[in-house]
C-alpha cells in the first residue's frame, strides 16, 4: 500500500471529531423524490392519462369494467380502513399501526392478480393484499392490538402469517414454490391447477440475507415466485441509497430471473405486470422480481417521526402522484364509471369505518390461557407445570377477593 | 460534584459521546441511527456530531451490520453495534456465535474482538411479537462472550464506557421499558464506580436476597419496599453482569439471608436464573433455608401485548416468591 493509496485507509476522526467522508466511501444522496426512469412501466400517467404499451395492453383489456370499478373499489376502501386504523391507533385502540397510505395500487393491483389457488407470503404492512385475498380486517386489527399474533389460517385465503422479522419470509415462501413444484402444480396448462407464490418485501428488506438467499434458491429451482418488492423509497428512516447501489429491479439480473420496474401508484400497471409474471410462473418459467416504485405517505409507523430524517416537499412531490385520484381520474373520463358510482363507493367506506370501529372498542381481550396453549402439538411438562403454577397463582387472588 | 436526574437513554447517549471523545477507533453502527438517532433516540446527534463515517446507518441486514463489525475490530476499530430490537439479533446470531465469541480463543490469544452489542431487551411497552424478547442465556450460555445489563442511569453511562473499553466482546443489554427512568449521574466524575462484572447489592436486606438485572431491579426494589410494610426485610442485588456472574456477591448475601429468589423476565427453562439456582446450591447448600425459587417469564414464547402482564413478573409475583421461600 502507497501513502496515496487514499482509498485503502479508513478515515479517523480528527480532533473535532467530525469527519467529512472520504470520496472513496462517500455514498449518493437520497433522491427519494425521483420518478421511477425510462424503464418504469406505467399505464396511467399521475393526470390519468392512458399510455398505451404493446406489452401490457391486452391484459388490462382482458379486464370488464365491471373489474375495473372493482379495483377503485378496493382502492378506496383498503385506504379508508388503513386512516380508521391509524385514527384508532391515536385513540390508544391499538398498539400499534402500519400504514398502506399511498401504496394502496401497488397492493390492490398485485392482489388481484392472483388466482384462488395462489399463495402469498406478507410482510406487516400488506393490508391491501390481505384484503384482496378475503382476509377479515379485523384480523389484522387484532394483531396490531396486541389480542393475537396475526392468527389467521393461512390455508383459508392462501395468505400467509404477517411476518415481522424482515425477510423472514421471502426464503419462506420461496421453499412453499419448491413444494408447488414437487406436486406438479406448475405447467400443467390447467388454469386452476397451475399455482404461483409472491413473496412481499420492501425496499430495506433487499439489503436483508434471507431476500438474498430466497433469490438464490428460487433462480437455481426455477421455482414458481414472484418476489414483488414495494420501494416506498423508505426503510424507516434510511432512503435506498443505504440499501442497494443499483435499482432494486436490476438486482434480478444477477440471480437470473427478469426484473421490472413498475409505477406502484398506477393501478392498472402493477396489475398487468404482475399477471403477466404470475403467468410466467405458473407456467414452469421460473421466479421473477417486480418493483413497485412507490412511496409511504405516512410515518414507517405510528411509534415515527419522519419529520427527523425526511423532508415534506418529497411528500409534496409524491402527493401529485396519488394512486387513488389518478385512477379516478381516468375511470370518469372513460365513462367506466359515473357519480352515482362513486358516491356509492365513499359511502360503502363510510360504513365499513364504522364498523372496523366499533368491532374494534368491542373486540374482546384475549383468554389468558392464550399463553400456554397451543405452544407445542404435543404436551411439554414445563408449559404444563407452568400453566398449572400460573393457574394457581391466578387463584390466590381469587381467594383475597371472595 | 455536579450530579444531575438524566434517564438511561440520556446517559448512555453521554457514554456513547464520552466514548468516542476519547478514542476515535470507536464507531457505531447499526439501523436509523443516524439522522433518527435510532429508534429509541440513543444515538441522537451523534452522527451530526462524530460525521458518517464513525456514526453508520447501516443496510438493513444484521449479520452484515454483525460480520462488518468483526471486520472492522480486526483493523483496530472498536465497533459499537445497535440491534433495533431483541428480536432482530438472530439474523447476527452466526456472525456472533461463530467468530465474535470464539477467535481470541481460536487464533490462542493472537485477535482480540472489542466489538459491543447494544440491544435494548425486554417486555413491557405493548409491542407486537419480536419486540419484547430476553434472550441473554443464548448469549450466556456462549462462552467467549460477556454479557452486561444496565438498570439505571448511572450504570448505563458509566457501563457503557467500560464495555467499549473491555477487550472482550460483551452483549450489552437495555432494558427498554426503563429507558426514561430517571436517576442521578455524575457526567463529571472521572472513575467509574464499579467494576463493569461485579454486582451491587442495590438494597440491603436481611431475611430473603433477590437476585435480579435489567429491567427486573426496579421491580424487585418496589417488592422490597413493599414488602418492608410488612416486616420482610429483602436484600436486593443487580447481577449488572450474567456473564460472568458474580457469585460471590450472591453467596455473601445468601450465607446471611439464608434464602434466594431469582427474578428474570426470560422463561426459567435453562436459563441464567436456573444456572445461578445450580451455583448456589453446589456452594452453599448448608447454608440455604428453602430451595432457591426462580420467579419468571412462562415457559412459552412471548404472548401477545394484551397478555404480557399476566407473562411478566410484577411486584406480585416477586412477593409471590418471597413468600414461597419464606414458608420453608
Ligand atoms: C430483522 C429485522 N431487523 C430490523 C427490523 C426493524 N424494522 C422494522 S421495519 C424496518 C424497515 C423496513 O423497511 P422496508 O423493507 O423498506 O419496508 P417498509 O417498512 O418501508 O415497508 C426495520 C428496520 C425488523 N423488523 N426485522
Ligand atoms: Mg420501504
Amino acid at each position: 500500500m502507497s501513502d496515496t493509496d487514499v482509498a485503502a485507509t479508513p478515515p479517523v476522526g480528527g480532533v473535532d471529531h467530525h469527519v467529512s467522508v472520504d470520496p472513496a466511501v462517500a455514498v449518493p444522496e437520497p433522491r427519494a423524490a425521483a420518478d421511477g426512469g425510462p424503464d418504469m412501466v406505467q399505464l396511467l400517467t399521475p393526470e390519468g392519462e392512458r399510455v398505451p404499451n404493446a406489452e401490457y395492453d391486452e391484459i388490462v383489456a382482458a379486464l370488464s369494467n365491471e373489474d375495473l370499478r372493482g379495483l377503485y373499489r378496493d382502492l378506496v376502501l383498503i385506504r379508508r380502513f388503513d386512516l380508521e386504523a391509524t385514527s384508532l391507533q391515536r385513540q390508544g385502540e391499538l398498539g400499534l399501526w402500519v400504514s398502506l397510505l399511498g401504496q394502496e395500487a401497488a397492493q390492490i393491483g398485485c392482489g388481484r392478480a392472483l388466482r384462488p389457488q395462489d399463495h402469498a407470503f406478507p410482510g406487516y404492512r400488506e393490508h391491501g393484499i390481505a384484503w384482496t385475498r378475503g382476509i377479515d380486517p379485523m384480523r389484522i386489527i387484532a394483531m396490531y392490538r396486541g389480542v393475537d399474533k396475526g392468527a389467521w389460517n393461512p390455508d383459508e385465503h392462501h395468505f400467509h402469517g404477517y411476518t415481522i422479522v424482515i425477510g423472514n419470509q421471502v426464503l419462506m415462501g420461496t421453499g412453499y414454490a419448491m413444494g408447488v413444484q414437487r406436486d406438479g402444480a406448475v405447467g400443467t396448462d390447467d388454469p386452476e391447477r397451475d399455482t404461483a407464490v409472491v413473496a412481499f418485501m420492501g425496499d430495506g428488506a433487499t439489503a436483508q440475507g434471507d431476500v438474498n438467499e430466497g433469490f438464490v434458491f428460487a433462480g437455481v429451482y426455477n421455482s414458481p415466485i414472484v418476489f414483488f418488492c414495494q420501494n416506498n423509497q423508505w426503510a424507516i428512516s434510511e432512503p435506498n441509497e443505504r440499501q442497494t447501489r443499483v435499482p432494486i429491479y436490476k438486482r434480478a439480473d444477477g440471480f437470473g430471473f427478469p426484473g421490472v420496474r413498475v409505477d406502484g401508484n398506477d393501478v392498472l400497471a402493477v396489475y398487468a405486470v404482475t399477471t403477466q409474471m404470475l403467468d410466467r410462473a405458473r407456467s414452469g418459467q421460473g421466479p421473477s422480481l417486480i418493483e413497485a416504485f412507490t412511496y409511504r405517505m405516512a410515518a414507517h409507523t405510528t411509534s415515527d417521526d419522519p419529520t427527523k430524517y425526511r423532508v415534506s416537499a418529497e411528500v409534496e412531490v409524491w402527493k401529485l402522484r396519488d394512486p387513488v385520484a389518478r385512477y379516478k381520474r381516468w375511470l370518469m373520463s372513460e365513462g367506466i364509471a359515473d357519480t352515482a358510482f362513486f358516491e356509492a363507493v365513499e359511502s360503502e367506506a363510510d360504513e365499513l369505518a364504522a364498523h372496523v370501529r366499533t368491532a374494534t372498542v368491542t373486540m374482546p381481550d384475549p383468554d389468558v390461557d392464550d399463553i400456554f396453549d397451543q405452544v407445542y402439538v404435543e404436551p411439554h411438562q414445563q408449559v404444563e407445570d407452568d400453566k398449572a403454577a400460573f393457574h394457581a397463582y391466578q387463584d390466590t387472588f381469587e381467594e383475597v377477593q371472595a | 460534584m455536579t450530579a444531575s436526574k438524566t434517564t438511561i437513554a440520556k446517559a448512555l447517549n453521554a457514554g456513547l459521546r464520552k466514548a468516542m471523545e476519547r478514542d476515535p477507533k470507536v464507531i457505531i453502527q447499526g439501523e436509523d441511527i443516524g439522522k433518527l438517532g435510532g429508534v429509541f433516540r440513543i444515538t441522537e446527534h451523534l452522527q451530526k456530531d462524530f460525521g458518517e463515517d464513525r456514526v453508520i446507518d447501516t443496510p438493513l441486514a444484521e449479520s452484515g451490520i454483525m460480520g462488518t463489525a468483526i471486520g472492522l475490530a480486526l483493523r483496530g476499530y472498536r465497533p459499537v453495534v445497535e440491534i433495533q430490537f431483541d428480536g432482530f439479533v438472530y439474523p447476527a446470531f452466526d456472525q456472533i456465535v461463530s467468530q465474535l465469541a470464539k477467535l481470541h480463543s481460536r487464533s490462542r490469544g493472537a485477535i482480540r474482538v472489542p466489538v459491543v452489542v447494544r440491544i435494548p431487551m425486554g417486555g413491557g411497552i405493548g409491542a407486537v411479537e419480536h419486540h419484547s424478547e430476553s434472550n441473554e442465556a443464548y448469549f450466556a450460555h456462549t462462552l467467549g462472550l460477556k454479557v452486561v445489563f444496565c438498570s439505571n442511569p448511572e450504570d448505563a453511562y458509566w457501563m457503557i464506557q467500560q464495555a467499549i473499553e473491555c477487550d472482550d466482546p460483551v452483549i450489552f443489554y437495555e432494558p427498554k421499558r426503563r429507558y426514561h427512568e430517571k436517576g442521578e449521574v455524575d457526567l463529571d466524575a472521572t472513575a467509574a464506580p464499579r467494576d463493569l462484572f461485579s454486582a451491587h447489592v442495590v438494597r440491603e436486606g436481611t431475611d430473603v436476597t433477590l437476585a435480579c438485572w435489567g429491567p427486573m431491579v426496579r421491580t424487585c426494589l418496589d417488592a422490597a419496599a413493599a414488602a418492608a410494610e410488612e416486616g420482610h426485610s429483602l436484600e436486593v442485588i443487580d447481577l449488572r453482569s450474567v456473564s460472568p456472574i458474580d457469585i460471590d456477591a450472591i453467596t455473601t448475601s445468601v450465607a446471611r439471608t439464608g434464602r434466594l429468589v431469582v427474578v428474570q423476565e426470560a422463561p426459567s427453562f435453562v436459563s441464567v436464573g436456573s444456572e445461578i439456582a445450580a451455583l448456589v446450591t453446589e456452594r452453599c447448600f448448608y447454608q440455604l433455608e428453602a430451595p432457591v425459587i426462580r420467579v419468571a417469564g412462562w415457559n412459552t414464547p412471548y404472548p401477545a401485548s394484551k397478555l404480557e402482564e399476566h407473562y411478566l413478573p410484577d411486584l406480585d409475583r416477586v412477593l409471590d416468591g418471597v413468600d414461597r421461600a419464606l414458608s420453608h
